[in-house]
């Protein structure tokens, strides 16, 4: 029997329809994974489930009863409960693990007013142990990997009696190894009779997981796969047409050498490496999390220093001092999470696409200061048509757009000019399928400048790059003769 | 396929009805609708209010707080905020009274070298967010206490005016500079107070520095996400420094301009100088529904309250509700900013 059933889900949002008459069912100890790509309608969903949104017509049933939360809370308390995919608003930095397990409890009217230290204690391992986790109770909150905020969460909802977890993104910040276990925590609450609605961008999960994919494409589920699951039919029915599967060709004829490490060091006590990367070459780096590719990135842009080693660009002697030093001499970096590290906030000056495009470039866009001409429209302009961006003009704020058009605006960005070396970190995060395609096509098509990728994904690299290394305990594995299913071996 | 997700609201909010929009107008208006319902309510009750003199009185009553409220726009605009300006203003009186009175500079010296004095104070409250990593308010807050016990100091606690009597016994010989009072007392063609012209001037200049240069692109780049800005190869140091110095150096040419007004320098003034200052960037924000530090919205927050204040003098409100009034309006500004701003779900 099934335990909740949603049927026929609208919802608009002005003239644009998120959702238009999506049906979904969820039996009771089933993982079912919501695959979509961005804009299909996945978090809308998610929201109407969760009480954050309501839907404009169409029924859901829990347990055969009409199902209509207003708020979160009104969800958990009838046993839907939502783990984001940001786990740091989980708990509250400065307070303990003990603390972060009972907040909800803490605001819970019905619970003591008095706090012991030994009463919060007793009821967080009380959690812990009937969640089957095993977490420091006294570390503070701040201390955690994302890995075990996760953990904290998930035992959260199953101290609220969760019937249905829904899990956003979960491995998005997880190592491989970390990911591993949270599939076995996962199957642990399958076992346990309760549902999982699994949403992610990642195959890998949903083939470790998934009793069943649904996939949502212009608001409507269009397609449901049980295992097991072909990935090939499942993105093909996410983006609408048949994905390319053809793994780009290793170019044969690269230009002369861009960029060439000797003998470098990370930390001082890494295995020195070497590496050339040479003009019109894509070279990807791959490895788990924490393995040391964005240090190595931020090395080469200024923003850390190298414990040893020599590197050069174009021949000579390369050292920056700063992020400003390294654009001068033609090496630009889009840096991992983008809302962190390339965009200005909602309704702030620069939000704009064009503003976005524009900030490292100012001064030579407009040396006298003053910023009277349309230059920075004009170059959105050219690069929202090269790219495909879906906008509806360069003064557009960059988030009206879905997390795939950000990206392509992040990286139109470091092509506005000439560069040597492009460094992009985690270029993938948050990006569909289709934008995906069309992110790679643009990295691949300038052939004037060397490009070096970290990503965490050896799916992601193996599609992207020319070459693609393998980087550990922050040193890089001797060159690798890497054919696809050695690498992915690896990684499994 | 129609492309949604996170911007959903924000796409929707490009299809709208005609009521939307002019729901809109009114909110992004509401101030100026505010400002003319005030000018016709005051104008009906007292006809005096609307004549040029009342209200270039009112426009020289507002025109420090505005000079000032400029600086500390810039501050707001680059994630910080300067506490230090009413300190820095009143220490600048002291200074310029000191430096006449005193030392027996001209005007063409006092006026350089208090200006300069702003903008150390500025170089310093730099020095200690930017280098030494003091949050802002604790900073400022830090320096506006110094600099209220400094100005004490070389005077023993007393005001500052013509045969002042020094610590060590002797009486100071020198006077205001009648060059410097013009400053604060002339007017253009009898009509227009210098203040309001150097009021203009600064609004105009640092609208444009704010609104249309690179430079602030490159301060709201850095009050926004200040790491963005410096992996986009921004020198975020250098320009919060600039914003400081500003800061200092737009409150000492306030402080000059009180001091010109006044002829002395008294220790009680500058007071009310900095939650007035605040007070204007901050109801700049609900200007044109911005929800952000801006220069033209910090002046004619100024306006705005030097209007409302005076209306209301002038029907006989008693001075002692003068401060009720201005955190009234201060409050309706904010939840009119904050509350009844379009809401994003």
């Amino acid at each position: 029997m099934s335990l909740i059933e949603i049927e026929n889900i609208h919802r608009s949002f002005g003239s644009t329809r998120a959702l238009a008459g999506a049906s979904l069912g969820i039996g009771r100890g089933e993982i079912v994974a919501l695959m979509g790509a961005n804009g299909a309608g996945k978090s809308t969903l998610v929201k109407i489930l969760s009480g954050v949104q309501t839907s404009d017509s169409g029924s859901i049933r829990m347990n055969g009863r009409a199902y209509a939360p207003q708020t979160p809370a009104a969800a958990a308390a009838l046993g839907v409960v939502t783990v984001h995919q940001s786990t740091d608003l989980v708990g509250i930095p400065d307070l303990t693990v003990a603390d972060a397990l009972l907040l909800n409890h803490f605001v819970d009217g019905r619970q003591p007013f008095f706090l012991t230290r030994r009463s919060v204690r007793r009821t967080a391992a009380t959690i812990l142990s009937e969640a089957g986790f095993d977490l420091p109770l006294e570390r503070r909150f701040s201390e955690l990997g994302p890995a075990d905020r996760q953990l904290i969460a998930i035992a959260r909802a199953l101290s609220m009696k969760a019937q249905l977890l829904i899990l956003d993104e979960p491995t998005a910040s997880l190592s491989t190894e970390e990911a591993g276990r949270l599939y076995q925590t996962v199957l642990g609450l399958k076992a346990r009779g309760i549902s999982v609605l699994y949403i992610s961008h990642r195959t890998a999960d949903i083939a470790a997981l998934a009793d069943r994919a649904v996939v949502l494409r212009g608001g409507r589920d269009v397609a449901t796969f049980t295992r097991p699951i072909d990935f090939d039919e499942a993105i093909a029915a996410m983006i609408g047409r048949p994905l390319n599967a053809a793994r780009p060709q290793a170019r044969a004829s690269c230009g002369r050498v861009v960029l060439e490490l000797r003998a470098v060091q990370l930390h001082r006590r890494a295995q020195p490496f070497d590496l050339q990367v040479r003009e019109g070459e894509v070279v990807a780096i791959t490895g788990v999390l924490g393995a040391g590719k964005s240090r190595l990135l931020s090395a080469l842009f200024g923003t850390h220093h190298l414990a040893g080693g020599e590197v050069l660009l174009d021949g000579r002697v390369y050292a920056p001092r700063d992020p400003a030093d390294a654009i001068a001499a033609g090496v630009v970096m889009a840096a991992e999470d983008r809302h962190r590290s390339s965009l200005m906030p909602r309704d702030w000056p620069g939000e704009t696409i064009a503003a976005t495009i524009s900030l490292p470039h100012l001064p030579r866009w407009y040396p006298k200061g003053l910023m009277l001409s349309g230059r920075e429209t004009r170059e959105a302009g050219k690069a929202i048509s090269r790219l495909g961006i879906k906008a509806q003009s360069p003064g557009q704020s960059i988030w009206a757009l879905s997390g795939g058009n950000q990206q392509k605006v992040v990286l139109a960005r470091w092509e506005a000019e000439p560069s040597r070396l492009l460094l992009l970190d985690e270029p993938f995060q948050g990006v569909d399928v289709g934008a995906r395609q069309d992110i790679i096509a643009a990295i691949r098509a300038d052939r004037s400048r060397a490009t070096l990728i970290a990503t965490s994904d050896t799916e992601e690299a193996l599609e992207v790059a020319d070459r693609v290394l393998v980087m550990d305990h922050h040193s890089l594995r001797p060159e690798h003769q890497g054919s696809a299913p050695a690498l992915l071996e690896e990684h499994a | 396929m129609s492309e949604i997700s996170q911007g959903e609201a924000v796409a929707a909010s490009y299809h709208r009805s005609t009521g939307d929009v002019l729901k809109d107008i009114v909110r992004r208006g509401a101030v100026f609708l505010l400002l003319a319902a005030l000018f016709v309510l005051f104008t009906a009750a007292q006809p005096a209010f609307l004549t040029l003199n009342n209200l270039m009185s009112v426009l020289q009553a507002v025109s420090v707080v505005a000079i000032i409220g400029a600086g500390v726009t810039v501050t707001l605009a680059i994630g910080g905020f300067d506490l230090s300006v009413g300190a820095v203003a009143a220490s600048s009186v002291m200074a310029a009274s000191y430096a006449m009175i005193v030392l027996g500079f001209s005007a063409w010296q006092t006026v350089p070298l208090v200006l300069a004095f702003g903008a150390l104070v500025g170089l310093v409250n730099a020095f200690l967010i930017v280098k030494l990593k003091v949050p802002d308010l604790l900073a400022t807050l830090a320096t506006m206490f110094l600099l209220t016990g400094l100005q004490l100091i070389p005077t023993a606690g007393r005001s500052i005016s013509v045969g002042l009597i020094l610590p060590d016994g002797t009486t100071a010989t020198g006077k205001y500079d009648p060059a410097f009072l013009l400053i604060g007392r002339s007017s253009l063609f009898g009509t227009v107070p210098l203040p309001v012209i150097l009021m203009v001037l600064v609004a105009i200049a640092l609208y444009v520095l704010t609104e249309h240069t690179r430079f602030g692109r490159l301060l709201f780049a850095t009050g926004g996400n200040e790491i963005a800005t410096r992996l986009a190869g921004g020198n975020t140091a250098r320009i919060r420094t600039i914003a400081y110095v500003l800061s200092g150096t737009l409150a000492a040419l306030g402080g000059i301009i009180v001091a010109a007004r006044v002829g002395r320098g008294d220790v009680s003034s500058g007071a009310s100088l900095l939650m007035d200052s605040v007070a204007a960037s901050l109801i700049g924000f609900a200007v044109l529904s911005l929800k952000r530090p801006n220069v033209l919205g910090t002046t004619v927050g100024a306006v705005f309250v030097g209007v409302l204040l005076n209306g209301l003098t002038m029907l006989n409100a008693p001075y002692y509700t003068q401060d009720f009034i201005k955190g009234a309006v201060l409050v309706g500004a904010l939840a009119l900013t904050y509350g009844f701003s379009r809401a994003r779900t």
